[in-house]
């Protein structure tokens, strides 16, 4: 990794000051053997495309390209649903217990592999070691210990007795919590007795393709999973496909929109969970220091690469000052930079498409007038990488305020009276979550009953749970992941 | 009646000289304090205790950690003997690596200062007393007075008081209030000096973080030099998020009267990784300027060998184990 | 000397009692003769005594804040474990299970198989019964109210005495659904056949499981079950074994002792020696052992 030696002077005092962390970096090689070419995994195998054109997987924090993989063609994905349907007859005939327990091991063997994981995804998408290593990857084990224990249990869940599997489910991807998604498409699918084709976004395919490898350790029957990779060509051929059941999709709103379009007159059944613009609501009795952690954990977690990102501060004109005072204090402790360094907060960009749609958005912020502050940190030179940023004096009628920005960009907004932080938090055509501070429980449930979005989260931020379900409201999409209610969208009911 | 103004210099014409004007105004004050969410303030704090110390930082904080110990006995049996014993312990903590610093003070007994003050003749280990009836501080306010007085006229350079936490669980902070002032009165000495005072909370007593915010920002504006969480004898001392909570008590009241308090985790605290992880908080939520044995200290007795053996194992390669290490 | 015509011999086991996460002998030092269904002996099992019901009951109390005080998830994972252990073992209970029940190996083993899959049935229940034993009430008025079960605490268990697989996974039957909501038990062990179960113990004990959870004793029913019926400290009891161990009339006198401080009885079935274990267990036993509780919260500015 290092290859110089740490010659600094034994109290060396960078940036940070008196106390400043030395380098701790994760070992890249602990992400395993990358291969230089990856085909797709259809009916248990590694297989070649059937096209010739491949695309590239960069590390978005070095530019370095890690893995070339195919760009999957109608072909490819004729093969993966015909591979899926095939083996749909027998797994959705094996009772629920012999399922779960196909699903037990495929969690415990994500526990056992939870490092390797942890590394090749942030190696893939940019993200920090600490949030892979402490939430994406226990989180992805924990969906499928969930979902295991749902599978012989369906007549339980509230659907009738027996409830069927729809048959094949096709599912594409985003790339900012890629495995996660996986796990939170794949999990449900297969308890309930589905198969899958899965396609995973084109910028971070390198955990599917290792997912693949551990069914094959769990023994999984060939073809009830499939990964078919490529980019948005590989993921309409795999939603138009005439004989998949079910399209599940997550990703921006105008694609959820197109797919709905698509599958408008089909018998295809279809759930999306999409875009977002989440207002995070705080009184003036909020509990401040924890407030301001949320707004922070709210924006800033993944660098803000969260469809349900607080990314609208609406916070209570009389604690404006006191508040932003905290914030930017706050932000100024953030560790932007490697994010194979374990100390390492805000990671990089996930691509430099990403990247350029963010700087697009906050340049239109100051041109409307909005005023834009940073902290003093310095970026890497190579990778993309933006600055956790904050812009004041934002209105309801600035992009800004409007469009979803997926990036590390925060917009304050004030209100003067419950009344008014209701009506601007929900004056947006998204409704996927809300945040609320305030010590006051009374007031939390009010706001709670108010706000048009599918989770609402109070004294806290960016919490996800398998038992809880999650989606949106309005255009955040439909339908439920997570939960009890999660079963819904891969039952015939 | 003493005010605020008269006891904590910079307070005056922070719009908090009348909060202690008297008791309706000081509880109003307190109640009105931002609330602290529980959950939040453990995550935070759980957070930070992930950081990786590693290399240069870990010496650097090894070395701080060590130079910030009030190395403590607080013993029914503590004798002479052994109080010496936990000087030359103090003033030369790793016998075989002059390098390693000295601690910061010893910590001790009010019977036991003369002889600790003794013991540290010739260096600045600063010798620290327990008292006001320490450590339940069931006395008599002039007990509790005396007893100050008797450890400042032995010679104690900073004095560590109780707080009675009866009187401040039923309400009664402004008695509270006024048992520091007048303890920090007791600490003067006759040339016009004060010994430092810190002040304890025992915040395994007061149980809700919601307290610890109060009886932080009570304890400041009556004067204190250093809050301090724990004596050591209750079940639970020292904690990250209570410590971290006081962190940000101090961090605020410096921002709104310019005053600054240190502050003193005390007991519990044993491994250099736990260590670490209070550096870390003070970092990060203070910075610079609490990062120095003026305004950061740790209680704590076992955590000083475990730190030297960090410290020969960064020196030497090797893991180093209890019997290279001096026990005193 | 290595060609020398000797059978080796097997080193026995010494069955212990399992309590509070430790393996004591009986407090009353003895033992008794536990055999195989043509009479044969086995071992000698450690005889419980009131004492040692006592005991368990207070290593019982003492889990129980710990383990109720675990996530759902994480009790999830230990009953997993459990599974993955005792599948680890499966030939050493498929031969108690034979001796212990008078039954071919084979049959043995598909109970044993059984039983490790009923450990993940309830595994995968932990985290899911709130969803369906609770939920929102929409009460008319301006209140959120939310309905939560809660595990009730203590559980004495007589464990199943008859009926096919009881030694096992009628054990495990009882035990599991007990302890997947956070609630601890105490169980007197099928008399006749307790090897099984002292076993099953040493699992346990290796699983994660913390001390305590899983108390398990073997001797006289007679003996061990009323300490627990009039235990003041015991929140519920599950009677299953009682009809088969000493007749209606005992189970009849249990469930009136423990109507003296209110206890949750599940009663036994009528005729438990046709009980067949390996029926599919049902959410009946996993919402025996829950209370209710129910929340309201004013909503307003």
């Amino acid at each position: 990794m290092a290859k110089k030696k740490n010659t600094e002077e034994p109290t060396a005092k960078p940036a940070g000051g008196l106390f400043a962390y030395a380098p701790a970096p994760e070992s890249s090689a602990a992400a395993g053997d990358i291969a230089t070419s990856y085909g797709h995994f259809i009916g248990g195998e590694f297989v070649d495309s059937s096209g010739s054109e491949a695309l590239k997987t960069v590390n978005p924090a070095t530019e370095q390209v890690l893995a070339e993989f195919a760009q999957g063609t109608d072909e490819d994905v004729d093969r993966a649903v015909a591979a899926a349907r095939k083996a749909f007859a027998d797994w959705s005939a094996l009772p629920g217990s012999e399922r779960g327990k196909y699903l037990f091991r495929i969690a415990r063997i994500i526990q056992e592999r939870s490092r390797e994981l942890a590394v090749l995804e942030s190696i893939d998408n940019g993200k920090p070691i600490r949030e892979t290593r402490d939430f994406d990857i226990p989180t992805v084990a924990a969906w499928f210990f969930y979902y295991a224990g749902w599978a012989d249990k369906l007549d339980y869940a509230g659907f009738g007795p027996n409830p069927r599997p729809l048959g094949v489910a096709g599912q594409v991807i985003p790339w900012n919590f890629p495995l996660m998604m996986l796990a939170w498409k794949i999990a449900p699918a297969l308890a309930t007795g589905n198969t899958v084709v899965l396609k995973p976004a084109e910028t971070t395919p390198l955990t599917a393709l290792r997912f693949a490898e551990i069914c094959r350790q769990a023994g999984l029957p060939k073809g009830v999973v499939n990964i078919v990779t490529g980019d948005g060509r590989t993921g309409a051929a795999l939603t138009a496909h005439p004989d998949v059941n079910k399209v599940a999709f997550t990703g921006s709103t105008p694609v959820g929109r197109a797919i709905a379009k698509q599958l408008a007159g089909s018998r295809k059944k279809l759930s999306l969970e999409l875009g977002g613009k989440a207002a995070n609501i705080v009184f003036d009795d909020a509990p401040i220091d924890q407030a301001v952690e949320g707004i922070v954990n709210g924006i800033f977690f993944n660098q803000g690469h969260v469809c349900c990102a607080g990314s609208r501060l609406l916070v209570q004109e009389s604690i404006q000052d006191e508040l932003l005072d905290a914030l930017k204090r706050r932000m100024a402790t953030l560790r932007v930079g490697d994010p194979l360094d374990k100390n390492t907060d805000i990671g990089a960009i996930n691509s430099a498409a990403q990247l350029a749609r963010i700087t697009e958005l906050t340049d239109a912020g100051e041109a409307e007038g909005a005023e834009r502050w940073s902290p003093d940190c310095e970026l890497p030179g190579t990778g993309f990488w933006f600055k956790p940023t904050l812009f004041t004096g934002v209105s309801q009628a600035h992009r800004i305020a409007q469009e979803e920005i997926f990036g590390p960009v925060l917009s304050v907004l004030t209100f003067r009276t419950p009344a008014e932080a209701v009506d601007k938090a929900n004056n947006t055509p998204y409704g996927l979550s809300a945040g609320i501070w305030t010590e006051k429980g009374s007031r939390i449930l009010w706001t709670a009953s108010r706000l048009k979005a599918g989770v609402v989260w109070a004294n806290t931020f960016n919490k996800f749970d398998p038992t809880s379900p999650f989606g949106g409201y309005k255009e955040s999409g439909y339908g439920r992941e997570g939960g009890r209610h999660g079963l819904e969208a891969y039952l015939d009911v | 009646m003493s005010t605020v103004a008269a006891n904590a210099p910079g307070v005056a014409g922070s719009g908090l000289q009348d909060v202690a004007a008297s008791e309706a105004s000081l509880r109003r004050f307190l109640h009105g304090l931002p609330g602290v969410d529980q959950v939040g303030l453990e995550a935070r704090a759980a957070a930070l205790g992930t950081r990786s110390i590693k290399t240069t930082a870990k010496a650097y904080a090894i070395d701080l950690a060590i130079s910030m110990i009030d190395l403590t006995t607080l013993e029914g049996a503590d004798t002479v003997g052994k109080v010496r014993a936990l000087c030359a312990k103090g003033r030369t903590p790793d016998p075989t690596d002059p390098t390693t610093p000295r601690v910061a003070a010893i910590c001790v007994y009010p019977d036991m200062v003369a002889t600790a003050k003794a013991a540290l003749r010739g260096t600045d280990i600063q010798v620290a007393s327990v008292a006001t009836a320490f450590p339940a501080g069931r006395a008599a306010l002039p007990v509790k007075l005396a007893d100050t007085a008797d450890a400042v006229a032995a010679g104690a350079d900073e004095i560590d008081m109780v707080i009675d936490r009866g009187a401040f669980l039923s309400g009664r902070y402004f008695d509270v209030f006024h048992e520091i002032v007048a303890v920090k009165e007791a600490c003067k000495r006759p040339d016009g000096t004060s010994a430092h005072l810190k002040v304890i909370f025992e915040t395994g007593e007061l149980q809700t973080y919601d307290n610890v915010r109060r009886v932080s920002w009570l304890a400041m504006l009556a004067g204190a030099d250093f809050i301090k969480t724990s004596t050591g004898k209750v079940a639970v001392n020292a904690t990250p998020p209570v410590t971290l909570l006081m962190l940000e008590a101090v961090r605020d009241f410096k921002a709104q009267t310019g005053v600054q308090v240190g502050v003193k985790p005390a007991g519990g605290i044993k491994t250099t990784k736990d260590a670490m992880k209070y550096l870390v908080m003070v970092n990060e939520t203070l910075g610079d300027d609490w990062l120095t044995p003026h305004w950061f200290r740790f209680g704590a007795s076992s955590l000083l060998n475990d730190l030297l053996m960090q410290r020969q194992k960064l020196t030497t390669g090797r893991y180093s184990g209890p019997d290279y290490v001096t026990v005193d | 000397m290595s060609d020398t015509t000797y059978a080796r011999l097997d080193v026995l086991k010494t069955y212990k009692l399992y309590v509070g996460g430790k393996f004591p002998r009986s407090e009353s030092g003895r033992v008794y003769e536990v055999t195989d269904a043509k009479g044969e002996w086995l071992a000698n099992a450690p005889l419980g005594t009131r004492k040692d019901a006592r005991d368990a009951v207070l290593a019982a109390r003492a889990a129980v804040k710990g383990w109720s005080g675990t996530t759902a998830y994480n009790r999830g994972q230990v009953l997993y474990r459990v599974a993955e252990m005792l599948q680890g073992r499966r030939e050493q209970f498929a031969a108690e299970v034979s001796a212990a029940e008078g039954i071919g190996p084979k049959k043995a083993a598909a109970l044993v198989d059984a039983a490790i899959d009923r450990w993940i049935w309830y595994a995968g229940w932990t985290d899911k019964v709130a969803q369906i034993a609770g939920g929102a009430n929409p009460v008319a008025g301006p209140f959120f109210n939310l309905s939560t079960p809660e595990p009730t605490g203590v559980v004495g268990i007589v464990a199943p005495q008859a009926g096919y697989g009881h030694s096992l996974l009628g054990l495990v039957s009882v035990i599991a659904p007990a302890i997947a909501t956070g609630n601890t038990v105490v169980v007197a062990a099928a008399a006749d056949a307790p090897l099984p179960a002292l076993s099953l113990g040493e699992v346990l004990a290796t699983s994660d499981v913390p001390g305590g959870v899983v108390n398990i004793i073997s001797g006289r029913t007679a003996d061990i079950a009323p300490t627990l019926a009039s235990h003041q400290d015991v929140n519920a009891l599950d009677l299953t074994g009682a009809i088969a161990a000493d007749g209606p009339g005992a189970a009849r006198a249990l469930e009136a002792a423990a109507a003296d401080t209110l206890k949750r009885v599940v009663r036994p079935e009528l005729d438990p020696f046709a009980q067949d274990w390996t029926n599919a267990p049902g959410t009946d036993r996993l919402l025996s052992f829950l209370e209710t509780k129910t929340v309201w919260h004013p909503m307003g500015i």
